[in-house]
């Protein structure tokens, strides 16, 4: 083959493996401007457009509400995880004291054990605490993670000690060295850390599920699934718009943040 | 150095908050201080519930008796024998198998063609990881709504003249479209991090290649292949580990009777522990799953870094 041919080959390959990656939302958008009698006419283009879908799930059912609770879980964890494990990562990277081996073999340990591992203990804690059906069932599992801790640790350890031992001399407390000085050392690990907990946070479905009753405390991913398999059930057109919305915001947010994402991954894969 | 000269203005500064604390201690009160909080957090949330399930695991429990009699090993013979538990495991390997042989292998493709083209890399790149960023709960009805008898996929196969299937209704059918829609999702993902671990081999062996007249299939197999190998064990044990825990929003959102079905076709061992636990409400057995669950990727995971790192050793 000769240099044009295999290019033309690549790309041909690649444009195909884009349509299959595109046509699920194309298809997804499709559907929800549908009007219930259209639903099942196989156009891309539906033949009468109608907001009307998004209209009804946010008067029919609670998609507002879940929505503005999915982003209280979402965001509440998030900077949680990021402060707590930016903090411990950098205690362990830059001091000496007594006990941080077992601490951060502790921590390290709590990486190789599955969530599903603590779902039970967890609801039995949450039934005994009055913890279940709260904003404080919601959030407390996620508040910190190991796998944050590790990855800031590794990056803190580039950070010169002689940088902090200049802001000491200085006279700038150790809470304030850690904010102002080793913090804008790791930003590309801190935005990393940041979306990926977002976006586990804003996936999460199992904890979520078990630990709410009410359908006013769900998040976005339980909504939807009850929304779905519930009362609308096989109403494709009304379910397409509650995934629509379920699923736009996270893509927004990658379109603002598209290059942090892709580095941050990179940063955390060969760390 | 630039710091000295800054110090001699200062260096007043140290005496304000100077005599009350040495250095030393104000570090050691730091430390100490800010571990608080987060220690406690791992030993209540982490570690406390990782041994009480362990102990569960060893005794009959249904929630609503206050009782819960030692079993020694009771549960784990329990679940031994019962057919639902090892069509999960099994279903499980299969989810592992194909789900992450396939991530890996049409990532790796993606990443080698993204490696050959000049024009619009940036724009594939965001087209091919915009599912990893979305929702998995919508992403899964819309592939049910893709994959319905009356829907799209069969209007298609109907129109090539293919008889329209039953997939996510067929036994045979529903787990492969559960993992193509986990595959389709996750792709995106590992075509990043081997586009980053392509971007690390140094190009002069390529072109050492060339001299010696290589053909792509050589430079591959005997350049490529042996030098991402640590990014393809990450691969695969990152993907194993998500295809594990995963597979629970999936097949609940996918299967048709959102247990696992048809006929537990579908049912992943994560789904199992669910309905143990909160729909027969047996903790006991449940936890003992978990156990199970654990010394699986436990072993899974030593497995795959012994070999994988062995097997193109340079």
């Amino acid at each position: 083959m000769d240099k044009k041919t295999k290019s033309f080959v690549v790309y041909t390959l690649l444009i195909l493996g884009t349509i299959i990656m595109i046509f699920p939302f194309v298809w997804m958008v499709s559907t929800s401007l549908k009007s219930a009698l259209d639903v099942y006419t196989l156009s891309i283009i539906p033949e009468n457009p109608t907001l009307e879908n998004y209209r009804r799930i946010f008067l029919d059912s609670l998609f507002g509400k879940w929505f503005l609770n999915s982003i209280i879980v979402a965001t509440v964890t998030t900077i949680s995880v990021v402060f707590f494990d930016s903090l411990v990562g950098y205690i362990i990277a830059k001091f000496k004291f007594i006990g941080k081996g077992i601490i951060f073999i502790a921590i390290l340990s709590t990486l190789m054990v599955p969530t599903e591992m603590l779902i039970i203990p967890w609801y039995l804690m949450s039934s005994e605490f009055g913890w279940t059906d709260s904003y404080w069932g919601l959030l407390f599992p996620g508040l910190m993670t190991g796998f944050g801790v590790f990855l800031m640790k590794q990056f803190m350890e580039s950070i010169p000690d002689d940088l902090l031992d200049a802001a000491r001399i200085d006279g700038l407390g150790e809470f304030k060295i850690f904010i102002k000085v080793a913090i804008p050392q790791v930003w590309p690990a801190i935005s990393a850390l940041f979306i990926f907990s977002f976006l586990s946070n804003w996936n999460a479905f199992l904890w979520p599920l078990i630990v709410t009753d009410s359908s006013s405390l769900y998040t976005l991913p339980v909504g939807l699934s009850f929304f779905a398999s519930g009362e609308f059930e096989s109403r494709w057109e009304l379910i397409m718009a509650g995934a629509t919305i379920t699923a736009l915001p996270l893509i927004l947010v990658f379109f603002l943040l598209q290059k942090h994402i892709i580095k941050g991954i990179t940063l955390t894969g060969m760390k | 150095m630039a710091e000295p000269s800054l110090d001699t203005h200062k260096s007043p500064k140290i005496k304000r908050n100077g005599p009350s604390l040495t250095l030393k201690q104000s570090k050691y009160l730091f430390v100490y201080l800010c571990l608080l909080l987060p220690l406690i957090f791992y030993i209540c949330i982490r570690i406390a519930p990782t041994l009480y399930t362990f102990n569960i695991g060893f005794r009959e429990w249904n929630i609503l008796s206050p009782e819960k009699p030692f079993v020694g090993f009771d549960n784990y013979v329990t679940l031994a024998n019962d057919p639902i538990f090892k069509k999960s495991l099994w279903n499980t390997v299969i989810f592992i198998v194909f789900g992450v042989s396939g991530q890996v292998l049409i990532g790796l493709l993606i990443a080698l063609l993204l490696q050959r083209i000049n024009k619009f890399v940036g724009v594939f790149r965001v087209i091919y990881f915009i599912p990893y960023v979305t929702s998995i709960v919508a992403v899964s009805w819309v592939f049910r709504w893709l994959f319905m008898n009356n829907g799209i996929i069969n209007e298609f196969l109907v129109n090539l003249g293919i008889p329209p299937q039953l997939f996510l209704n067929s036994p045979d059918q529903a787990i492969y479209i559960i993992i193509g829609t986990m595959i389709w999702q996750g792709l995106g993902f590992q075509m990043v991090i081997f586009l980053a671990g392509l971007e690390n081999i140094p190009k002069m062996f390529y072109e050492a290649a060339e001299v010696d007249g290589a053909n792509s299939w050589n430079k591959f197999k005997s350049i490529t292949l042996p030098l991402l190998n640590p990014t393809i064990v990450f691969s695969v044990v990152i993907g194993s580990i998500n295809f594990i825990q995963v597979s629970f929003t999936q097949v609940v959102n996918m299967s048709v009777d959102s247990a696992g079905g048809p006929l537990h076709s579908t049912i992943s061992i994560v789904v199992y522990i669910y309905q143990l636990a909160f729909r027969q409400y047996s903790m006991g057995l449940a936890s003992a799953a978990t156990v199970i669950l654990f010394l699986f990727i436990l072993a899974l995971t030593i497995f795959q870094m012994k070999v994988l790192s062995k097997k193109f050793d340079y």
